[in-house]
């Protein structure tokens, strides 16, 4: 074969390109997991909530979150009369522990368990500058601990204040929905261990998940849709006086 | 072509951009990740990554395919649907080697009073107790199956 030096020089990147394409590799699949059969979100009802904590230590426990810090918390808001624009919000080491004892007379209470929302446009994607954090196929956001830098833009991005910096890893870290066990027909750990069912993992592919009855027959909210984050984290009697 | 006549310096200098441009996909080979952009801007084999951690919570279908007796017991029980591990903690451990794991009995003073201590700020239906009012310190097993805790149902097992 006679190639003249520029058809080479044509010719290498090429085949660099097509190297590159033959060498990629394929990420480490569960044998029946499709991602593409999936769309992931929660739905928590907030009238089933009694702040016992549980699905905080559980997480803590599943995800090796450090102390003081949180992938799922709950807060315990008392809205009274006189202001429903600026409830008080306590939230005592995430509720890990439960709370306080509450006055009885005073204005109502309840209880938010929080996570990421798993947004599907996810401000915090979106800032990141080296691609360490992103949203899956299946719709769970997640971040890359080998890629992160630890700059922390996406824990000041999320609206929802879901994000911290692992103070061993020096990496952001977040809620997976606990991706590991989902992937295995798993429910999350913080499902797992509600005892009164009211956080339950959601498919939104699924065609049978009650999650679609649910919705339809229900008032159900997201936090701060005016944020357009399309959050998959439904919350069912939610008050508005939720930030 | 008499045009061209002296335009060697400009191949030359065509040849370096050329060679730039190869040692940058030859370095960008070996520095980006080969899963980079599978999906999207960000390296696809991070999400087998997270996917390999290791599960804690087994998962109250694994409890219930040894321990029949106590899916029988709660199953007409106001504690029906509360999952194993709400109570028992993280179990992953004991499935997966139950002769040498052994899991620890809950304390009932401490696991009963999460979520049964009164307060105004959980939901009104659901069954609360002031425990010094309530029992006077008697253990709470003494008078509730935990699996299944109306005391008509059973009682103390």
């Amino acid at each position: 074969m006679n190639v003249s030096r520029r058809q080479m020089l044509i010719l290498l990147p090429a085949a660099a390109v097509a190297w590159k394409s033959v060498l990629a590799g394929t990420p480490e699949d569960s044998p029946n997991y499709r991602m593409s059969d999936h769309w992931w979100g929660m739905l928590i009802d907030i009238s089933k909530c009694i702040g016992c904590g549980n699905c905080v230590r559980a997480c803590q426990t599943e995800n090796e979150v450090p102390d003081g810090h949180f992938r799922t918390w709950v807060e315990r808001y008392h809205v009274t009369d006189e202001n429903m624009v600026s409830p008080q919000v306590i939230s005592p080491d995430g509720g890990k522990e439960g709370f306080p004892a509450a006055a009885e007379d005073a204005g109502k209470y309840f209880f938010v368990p929080k996570l990421c929302n798993q947004c599907a446009e996810s401000p915090c994607t979106q800032v990141c500058p080296v691609g360490a954090t992103f949203v899956t196929p299946d719709g769970v956001v997640m971040v890359d601990q080998k890629y992160c830098l630890g700059c922390a833009y996406c824990v000041q991005a999320c609206p929802y204040g879901c994000r911290y910096i692992h103070p061993e890893k020096h990496v952001a870290d977040k809620c997976t929905l606990c991706y590991h066990r989902i992937t295995k027909g798993l429910t999350t750990a913080c499902c797992e261990t509600c005892p009164t069912g009211a956080r339950q993992l959601v498919d939104l592919k699924n065609p049978k998940d009650p999650i679609h009855e649910f919705l339809k027959t229900h008032s159900v909210q997201v936090l701060k849709p005016q944020m357009a984050t399309g959050a998959k984290v439904y919350y069912n009697d939610l008050d508005g006086s939720v930030r | 072509m008499s045009s061209f006549k002296d335009a060697g310096h400009l191949f030359r200098f065509a040849g370096l951009f050329v060679l730039a441009f190869l040692v940058f996909l030859v370095v960008r080979h070996y520095v980006v990740p080969k899963s980079f952009g599978e999906y999207g801007h960000y390296r696809g084999a991070a999400i087998g990554d997270v996917a390999a951690h290791p599960v804690k919570f087994a998962g109250h279908e694994t409890c219930e395919g040894c321990h029949t007796d106590i899916l029988d017991a709660k199953k007409n029980g106001k504690h029906a649907h509360v999952n194993c591990e709400a109570c028992h903690g993280a179990l992953a451990n004991h499935a997966n080697d139950p002769a040498s794991v052994t899991p620890v009995k809950p304390d009932t003073a401490v696991l009963c009073a999460r979520c049964h201590t009164a307060s105004a700020a959980k939901p009104k239906g659901f069954p609360q107790v002031v425990s010094s009012d309530h029992s006077n310190g008697v253990p709470c097993e003494t008078c509730h199956n935990p699996h299944s805790p109306a005391i008509d149902a059973g009682g103390a097992k």
